[in-house]
């Protein structure tokens, strides 16, 4: 019986010729990220070394990451001591892998984790973030797991009692007709699905479509799943993602190529055709609310975003800068852009994009999560409505219970800003 | 037995349970403070102590989905809540397993706030109604966390149970 990618990769991770969904295992991790909830591991991580006797140190420092994204720099002085904490924490365990509040290599963890070489196709990677899902966008398997779960990583090196979780298969056909990208085909996915039709699950990316879009678009496929229930998404490496670990990453050595035997068993297969697909967009108050742009155009938007790790890397601001060249963001709404890691910003200054982005009235800002979940700056004011290329739209996700969040893709976010109301990008801007 | 004294509907995401602008504290003996604090009688109960422990949180399907945010589960946990679900999402669940918060999967569950509850080993008895629910068991992957009463306890037994097999 043939393996699905994650079995493939969960049998090597744990030295077995085969596994198969619902098998028990504990398997080895390749790559265990943190962010400022590091704090938290840290304590839970003390607590279990408490009074064994045993010298608390870390099974492995150079498979650990962290890097600070989510109140950078430190909103209150609570964060400035829980980053503090983390600092010291990583200069006494040797973690090498940490990024700090810095202009040269900073930015959100799932951005920096791809751009700085840490993820392989077909290694395990665990991160204290739902949105671990993001490197299956480079044949990892990867997934969000909690505080104190990885402290036990930290412990043991291994995540314990792992079921192995079944595939649905995604299959995507045709061609993405102009302003439609891969954040309208992940929408659409997860209002198939809804919110839980991928609990305990993998999604797995195929077709024409996915073997022809980068990197940073199956960044954008992946990092979404999770809004479907999803263990991770992935995709099966390629010739494009040895360019990218090679030429954007700056990754040296071999790189493994895995692929899902033709005779692997999935739990679902979905068929998608890409070419009939319009601009997406997810209602409020739940991601899986989504639906075609034609029957939300026209409704006012306060605060136009454009960022996260779903969609703040160069491709997403090339394309929110060629519409807003030259033109003006909307009067009554205000605009905010928070390019995913200090790198990208950089590259966009170089281009001219932070230029463009400034002389139509949008606000740039630095690398970090704040605005997507409303802990630092962004925040809403009661009856606001938001638009963004951010991931989530719940009650209370931009700070404020009495706000409402839509979600789209960048081109949507860009033509919405000149108007101030939800435009499709094909008739609006440009 | 014991009460319902609240109940949410589907999707609860960590948003609702514990916003993301408290999530600078995380400390669990902190974090029980802000728990459902957009519902703020609610919470104002949970700040007071009102509730004694086990008390009842009734949820419906995808109870926690969103962040892995492990504050959404110890804010729960340290007022002693029983959280009963039509079903969770995946990493809340390990997170409340990790921690030893208490949650029932009960995928027909009808309960109202107000409702005494009774759990046998298979079966939720609402004693208002008088209907009983078939109760669908935890991953039996995690068995042996709950049974060990976290995570905690037991990755510390497998390191030290490591450790004196080695000095043998």
């Amino acid at each position: 019986m043939g393996m699905t990618m994650v079995e493939k990769i969960l049998a090597k991770a744990t030295n077995q010729a085969a596994v198969k969904a619902g098998d028990v295992l504990e398997p080895w991790v390749d790559m265990a990220m943190s962010h400022e909830n590091g704090a938290l591991v840290i304590n839970q991580f003390s607590e279990i070394y408490k009074d064994t006797g045993l010298d608390a140190k870390v099974w492995d420092p150079d498979k650990i990451a962290i890097i600070f994204d989510h109140r950078v720099p430190a909103e209150s002085s609570k964060t400035a001591g829980n980053q503090k904490k983390i600092r010291d924490f990583v200069a006494k365990q040797g973690i090498a892998k940490f990024h700090d509040i810095r202009g040269d290599s900073g930015g959100i963890c799932h951005q920096i984790l791809p751009e700085f070489g840490y993820i392989r196709p077909g290694k395990v990677v665990v991160g204290t973030d739902s949105h671990t899902t993001s490197h299956g966008a480079l044949g990892a398997f990867s997934f969000g797991i909690g505080a104190t779960e990885m402290a036990a990583v930290w412990a043991l090196g291994r995540v314990l009692n792992v079921e192995v979780p079944g595939t649905i298969k995604v299959v995507c056909q045709g061609k993405f007709k102009r302003h439609v990208a891969p954040k309208d085909l992940i929408l659409h996915l997860i209002g198939k699905l809804t919110a839980e039709g991928a609990n305990f699950k993998v999604i797995e990316f195929h077709g024409p479509v996915i073997e022809q879009m980068s990197t940073s678009g199956r960044l954008v496929i992946c990092n979404m799943t999770v809004e479907a229930g999803a263990t991770s998404g992935i995709v099966p490496p390629d010739q494009e993602t040895l360019r990218y670990l090679q030429e954007e990453a700056g990754v040296k050595d071999q790189l493994d190529i895995i692929a899902p035997d033709p005779d692997a068993v999935y739990d679902q297969v979905i068929t998608i055709n890409v070419s009939k697909l319009e601009p997406q967009i997810a209602c409020p108050h739940t991601v899986d609310n989504v639906k075609p742009i034609k029957e939300v155009v026209g409704i006012k938007i306060n605060q136009i975003v454009i960022g996260s790790c779903t969609n703040g890397r160069l491709d997403d601001l090339a394309i929110a800068a060629k519409i807003l060249k030259g033109k003006k963001v909307a009067r009554q709404t205000r605009m905010l852009i928070f390019p995913a890691s200090t790198r990208i910003y950089l590259q966009a200054l170089k281009k001219g994009y932070v230029a463009t982005f400034m002389e139509a009235g949008a606000v740039v800002m630095n690398s970090g999560c704040g605005p997507c979940l409303g802990i630092h700056q962004g925040a809403l004011a009661d009856g606001d409505v938001a638009l963004a290329t951010t991931n989530r739209n719940f009650k209370g996700r931009m700070g404020n219970p009495n706000a409402e969040v839509y979600l789209c893709s960048p081109a949507v976010a860009a033509a919405s800003a000149i108007t101030g109301v939800i435009t499709d990008p094909r008739k609006g801007g440009k | 037995m014991a009460k319902v004294v609240f109940k949410v509907g589907d999707d609860v995401s960590t948003d609702i349970i514990y916003p993301g602008r408290f999530m600078a504290t995380v400390l669990p003996t902190e974090t029980p403070q802000f728990a459902f604090i957009d519902y703020p009688e609610f919470n104002a109960k949970v700040k007071n102590r009102e509730f004694p422990p086990q008390s009842i949180i009734v949820g419906g399907k995808n109870f926690g989905c969103g962040s892995s945010r492990e504050q959404a589960a110890s804010c729960l946990k340290g007022p002693d809540f029983v959280v009963v679900a039509r079903n969770f999402s995946r990493i809340f669940l390990q997170n409340a397993i990790n921690l030893g918060l208490k949650m029932v999967i009960c995928p027909t569950i009808e309960a109202n706030e107000g409702d005494e509850l009774e759990f046998s080993a298979d079966q939720v008895i609402n004693k208002n109604s008088g209907k009983s629910f078939a109760i669908e068991a935890l991953p039996k992957a995690r068995q042996v966390i709950i049974d060990a009463g976290g995570l905690i306890p037991f990755t510390r037994k497998l390191l030290l149970d490591t450790k004196s097999s080695r000095e043998i």
